[in-house]
């Protein structure tokens, strides 16, 4: 019996591997989770055949609860809504990873002092990842509209953190550690999570949740080392590193350092995009007729979306639109900034769920040196992506973020429910241009009007 | 038990793995492929419910029982939502 579980670890950790490999190149990604989904189905499986287990009334009914419930979400989320929907399953693996180190402490037999020492470290990782995961969640899904900053905020973290390693010492040095002192380091834990979370505001929650994923990923595997259990030591360890890479580059296509996102109030406000300046001239407008008939006889249109297409559900006309200019044989590519939705690469599953191919899409690198050449680049619901004052002006607190070069297209076209600011709160240099015409309206009804007129040419 | 120095190869080499894994990803990818490396940690499912299996006193059977139940939730509902996402890709040639 020992064997077969062995083997089955064994090939549903080289089963995980092989189907992250797949999933990082579109051609075999859907295949990729296919494989991995093998792997936790072989591993779940043979679990239950572990020497020397009992409960299993309980286990089978936690299995069909907590499974149940994940099957009924994850099938109902809107694709808009995912990334607090990836948030909250990864807080709920943070946490279960923290309920198994709870389970061995109280039970208090270690193999070595080693074991009680990962085993107390994973629980700290775990429950912060968990309680702040759900935080992130509670804040992309609308539950707290504000972000919570006081005076002595950072003091107050510090006390909570050196609490943390106070109890955390104590766990690790007892033979068996008090029901109390696991209660506090637990609580304390739970807290400093919350805490780390509250004061960050929504646009950098992307970097957070993917920081959590792989802080999680390391509380699994530090319990893999706890329990002898090489299939999630493995996994963990390759989703710490995966997940630790994926947030550095999360958030250097966000021009903002991680220790920014943890530790200032950015994009909750107040802070760094206090002065505001104008940045003169006009915008000058376009209805939809004009705009069609240009975007109609162009030989080359990019499409840059932003979030505010997907808020106004108009991907699905946008992807219309563009199939009807290519019938009349004018080159389409949509172009995508990395922070483009609310996370990277949230977009182009927006649009494969409107149905646009992904040879269709292009990210920054490949598509910024296309602009001078196209005739209409058209930005719809984009903002701060596309200002040029990332490019210019030192003094804005989005220099030096990289941009998509819209401004450098013969003619620009933008979409925009009014004549608000983006995202940061800044004035975006691009409306004023010269080549510049603000076609003002919902997304869904500009993208309506813009395929009506177009059917008339 | 996986003990001293074979548990730090494991660890190291695992590491870089998953370096290696995700630096080539296209950028398109980024989303979906953060879901699957969530469903991969949903591996704690099988810790978990050894730990249950194991726990003696209630208090250590109803935290067992919690533990179990996030780490389904969290493999299967990343399994469900990474599925759904990666579905939609498809190039030109397949959309027809």
């Amino acid at each position: 019996m020992g064997l077969l579980i062995n083997i089955s670890y064994f090939l549903a950790a080289a089963l995980f591997i092989l189907g992250l490999k797949r999933m990082s190149s579109p051609v075999t990604a859907r295949g990729g989770i296919v494989w991995a989904g093998a792997g936790m189905v072989v591993a779940t499986l043979v679990t239950f055949m572990t020497p020397g287990l009992h409960n299993f009334g309980w286990m089978i009914l936690a299995l069909a609860i907590g499974g149940g419930l994940a099957w009924y979400t994850g099938k109902k989320v809107a694709m808009t809504d995912m990334p607090q929907m990836i948030a909250i399953y990864n807080g709920m693996g943070g946490g279960a990873a923290a309920a198994i180190a709870a389970v061995e402490l109280m039970g208090g037999e270690f193999y070595s002092r080693t074991f009680q020492v990962l085993a107390v470290i994973g629980a700290m990782i775990g429950s912060i990842a968990f309680s702040g995961s759900m935080i992130a969640f509670a804040k992309l899904q609308g539950l707290m509209k504000r972000s919570l900053v006081f005076n002595g905020q950072q003091l107050f973290n510090l006390l909570v953190f050196a609490g943390l390693l106070i109890f955390g010492f104590l766990i690790m040095g007892a033979e068996h550690p008090s029901s109390f002192s696991i209660l506090v380091f637990f609580g304390l834990a739970l807290l400093f999570g919350v805490m780390m979370t509250l004061p960050i505001g929504g646009a950098d929650m992307p970097v957070v949740i993917s920081l959590y994923n792989a802080l999680t990923g390391l509380a699994v595997a530090f319990e893999g080392f706890v329990l002898g259990n090489a299939a999630m030591i493995i996994a963990g360890t390759v989703v710490g590193s995966a997940g630790t890479l994926l947030t550095q580059l999360m958030a250097k296509a966000m021009n903002r350092p991680i220790s920014n996102v943890l530790f200032s109030g950015f994009g909750s406000g107040g802070g760094a995009g206090a002065e505001q300046q104008d940045a003169g001239g006009v915008m000058k407008e376009i209805d939809a007729t004009d705009a069609a008939v240009m975007m109609a006889y162009a030989d080359k249109v990019i499409i840059v979306p932003g979030y505010g297409m997907a808020v106004a559900q108009a991907q699905h006309k946008v992807w219309e639109f563009a199939q009807l200019l290519e019938s009349r044989g004018v080159t389409v590519k949509f172009a995508i900034h990395p922070v483009a939705g609310r996370m990277p690469g949230h977009m182009n599953v927006l649009l494969a769920e409107a149905g646009v191919p992904y040879d269709k899409i292009y990210d920054l690198e490949e598509i910024n040196n296309e602009f001078p050449q196209a005739d209409v680049a058209l930005v719809i619901g984009a903002n701060d992506v596309v200002n040029p004052v990332a490019r210019t002006n030192p003094d804005s607190p989005i220099y030096g973020m990289p941009i998509l070069d819209v401004d450098k297209a013969q003619n620009v076209i933008v979409v925009k429910r009014g004549k608000g600011k983006g995202f940061s709160g800044v004035e975006n240099a691009l409306f004023f241009l010269d080549n510049t015409r603000m076609l003002y309206g919902d997304g869904q009804d500009v993208a309506g009007k813009l395929i009506a007129e177009a059917k008339q040419l | 038990m996986i003990e001293g120095f074979t548990a730090l190869y494991i660890f190291m080499l695992a590491g870089f793995t998953g370096y290696e894994i995700i630096s080539r990803v296209p950028v398109i990818l980024h989303t979906p492929l953060m879901s699957g490396s969530n469903f991969v940690h949903g591996i704690v499912l099988v810790g978990a419910m050894v730990a249950l299996g194991h726990a003696e006193t209630d208090m250590e059977v109803l935290v067992g029982f919690i533990g179990v139940l996030l780490g389904a939730g969290n493999a299967v509902g990343g399994y469900v939502v990474t599925e759904r996402m990666l579905e939609m890709f498809k190039s030109s040639k397949e959309a027809g």
